[in-house]
């Protein structure tokens, strides 16, 4: 299944989007958490700053996410992981809301409450979850639901080569392939939970492999490419939203900046991160699309402006929004 | 003057990797696993440096597979071994605590003391800074409340190098519960009250023994965790304001010590609990209970008092953060309020 030029030019666009985000948010992190302004002693503040806490950024790993929400569409559900942005961003998540959240602003789409990994937007059916493998069961609901209320929704759970030797998993698969549920399952395989590889691990070598466990189709997607993401989740959706069930795909991505901003990174070698850059995908998304005659330098700056323009209104947005009030922090506990 | 013992500084973090580096020395049987804890010396810093003394064998990181390798642990534990499982944050417990609640508390017990688990589970806990509700609880009573594990929970480095080789020692299953905000870790601002002398070789700090941080005879503050040096700096405060506050530090949730609370609050007759677990169904509810069943031997002064997270999750937003942890101000304006308040007569 190939995308027409009017998606692949969706997809392209949307990467950049995500990339120029991510690639920002690693610089507005750090923010406040630098010398000489924090406490005596300290390298890096993690609690300072206009962005305090965790973050983990999906610099690199644009593929998978516009790949597969290519196909989606706003009343089917994503259930994405601590690493969301790419995923929100592809999913139709409104960016100035989304940003205003990370700053934890009373404009953010949770007044704050959730931050960077409680991404939350039900219009969207969007959601996320700090904890691994939290993503699969929720996203096995939403397509029991959609098979109960008679709806050709799709789910899809995002989740971590990591993630796949949580019980969840699973858990997951085997419910979805028992039932028959119109879900796909989306493995990042990025090479590491945090420090460890892949190898240390996961007594199998492919994820896809597992899917035999549980009735289902299993796809590797080798590549961290998007055209080759759109092909196998094309064809997984179809098959969810005709009724043939489930799927597991696992695609070989790439992860550029460190697990959480602010890893040492002492366990992968320094010039890996720079090799992986070499084969960046959207610059070669970029070159395939001028190849076949659908993007010049015209529309590419056009498309660049466009998405520069997007990010940085987001980011403006974010910092002028006001702070909640601390009393708020006791509200919503129940509706 | 001189001190027999070399003395150094440690934070808390290299304190519980010293630990656990003399007792891997000391004892062959004992080993550790969990996520992280290799090459990259565990997350919060707990075995910093020990992948390269001791190797992988004894040094294991796990996949991401709670369920599974917290219950091997009780399974290698009931084979002779002696291990440390390392749950990288204790809100991970979730997907483990069957194997927690349901085998390793109680096993022991089902076979009237014929198998022992001697387990120790490291777990970072603790928030104040925006890692939001998933990434910030304490959540000590929530273990304490299951009878068959043994909670412990330092406040300085000194008491956790102690307590750690103590709960190694321990035949019976331990969670050791450390706070990353007195860890010392160089990327996260920390109380540096917990940074303390710690002495090089190896020593134990008992169970169910609290530590008096500072004596005074107005007003009692029970904590523990990263809130005893919030309480020890609202203390110093509060003496320039003429209040002379005793602080406890309990050091260990199970087994608790009762008598070193109810002596304290013999004493002042005004007690605040400061908890940075939820307020409701926990701690501070067990300490003001022993409280009311010893009214005969006490005479209050004052309601008894608790500060703690307002039965909310932990908001992401420093703004709704700050405003649910208890902070050093709130501790001082709570016991300013003590001071003011009256038992009904």
């Amino acid at each position: 299944m190939q995308p027409t030029a009017e998606q692949s030019l969706w997809m392209y666009e949307t990467m950049l989007v995500i990339r120029e985000f991510e690639e920002t948010m690693a610089t507005v992190y750090l923010e406040g958490k630098l010398p000489p302004r924090i406490q005596a002693g300290l390298a890096f503040d993690i609690g300072a700053g206009p962005v305090p806490g965790e973050m983990h950024l999906a610099a690199g790993q644009e593929p998978v996410a516009v790949g597969v929400c290519a196909h989606l569409r706003d009343e089917d559900t994503v259930v994405g992981t601590h690493r969301p942005h790419h995923f929100a961003i592809a999913k139709g998540v409104p960016l100035n809301e989304m940003t205003a959240e990370m700053f934890g602003k009373a404009d953010g789409l949770s007044r704050g409450k959730g931050g960077h990994m409680h991404l939350f937007d039900p219009a969207r059916k969007f959601s996320c979850s700090g904890i691994e493998g939290a993503s699969l069961p929720p996203a096995v609901g939403a397509a029991l639901a959609a098979k109960k209320l008679g709806k050709d929704w799709v789910a899809v759970a995002f989740f971590g080569e990591g993630a796949a030797n949580q019980g969840t998993f699973h858990e997951a698969l085997n419910m979805a392939g028992l039932w028959k549920l119109p879900v796909v399952f989306v493995c990042e395989d990025n090479k590491y939970a945090i420090s460890v590889r892949k190898s240390d691990s996961t007594a199998v070598a492919s994820n896809a492999s597992r899917a035999a466990a549980y009735g289902m189709p299993g796809v590797d997607v080798p590549h961290n490419d998007p055209v080759e993401v759109f092909a196998a989740a094309g064809e997984a959706v179809e098959r969810a939203r005709s009724g043939g069930g489930p799927t597991l795909i696992e695609v070989q991505t790439d992860r550029y900046l460190g697990h959480f901003q602010g890893d040492g990174e002492v366990y992968r070698p320094k010039s890996e991160a720079a090799e992986l850059r070499g084969k960046d995908p959207i610059p070669k998304l970029a070159a395939q699309l001028r190849e076949q005659g659908a993007l010049d330098d015209a529309a590419d700056e056009q498309a660049r402006a466009r998405a520069h323009v997007r990010v940085t209104e987001a980011y403006e947005f974010a910092r002028s929004s006001p702070y909640p009030d601390a009393e708020e922090a006791l509200l919503s506990v129940f509706v | 003057m001189t001190v027999a013992t070399q003395q150094r500084t440690l934070t808390m973090a290299q304190a519980i990797s010293e630990a656990i580096g003399l007792e891997l020395e000391r004892d062959e049987r004992v080993f550790a696993m969990g996520e992280d804890i290799g090459a990259y010396g565990g997350i919060f810093g707990a075995t910093e440096g020990l992948l390269a003394r001791f190797g992988p064998e004894r040094i294991m990181d796990t996949p991401i597979s709670e369920a599974g390798f917290i219950g091997a642990a009780l399974g290698a534990a009931a084979e002779g071994l002696r291990p440390i499982a390392e749950l990288m944050f204790v809100d991970f417990f979730g997907v483990c605590m069957d194997q927690i609640y349901n085998h390793l508390a109680k096993n022991t017990y089902m076979s009237d003391g014929n198998v022992r688990l001697p387990v120790v589970i490291t777990t970072a806990i603790g928030g104040g800074y925006s890692d939001a509700a998933q990434h910030s609880q304490c959540l000590y009573a929530t273990f304490a409340h299951v009878p068959g594990l043994k909670v412990v929970v330092p406040s300085n480095a000194y008491d956790a190098k102690g307590l750690m080789i103590e709960a190694i020692r321990d035949d019976n299953p331990v969670v050791f519960m450390f706070h990353k905000g007195i860890m010392g870790l160089p990327w996260m601002s920390y109380f540096e009250g917990a940074t303390t002398e710690v002495p090089e070789e190896s020593y134990t700090v008992p169970f169910g023994r609290a530590r008096v941080v500072r004596e005074g005879g107005d007003v009692t503050i029970v904590t523990l965790s990263q809130m005893v040096q919030k309480a020890a700096i609202a203390a110093e405060q509060l003496a320039g304001e003429g209040v002379d506050v005793e602080v406890i530090d309990l050091r260990t949730v199970v087994p608790l010590d009762r008598e070193a609370v109810l002596e304290s609050v013999a004493k002042t007759g005004r007690l605040l609990i400061a908890d940075e677990d939820y307020l409701s169904f926990g701690l501070s509810g067990e300490i003001g209970t022993l409280i009311a069943e010893r009214l005969d031997r006490i005479e209050l002064k004052a309601p008894v008092r608790r500060l703690a997270v307002p039965d909310v999750p932990i908001p992401y937003s420093r703004v709704l953060e700050q405003r649910v942890i208890p902070q050093v101000d709130d501790i001082v304006a709570a016991v300013r309020e003590l001071r003011g308040a009256r038992v009904a007569t």
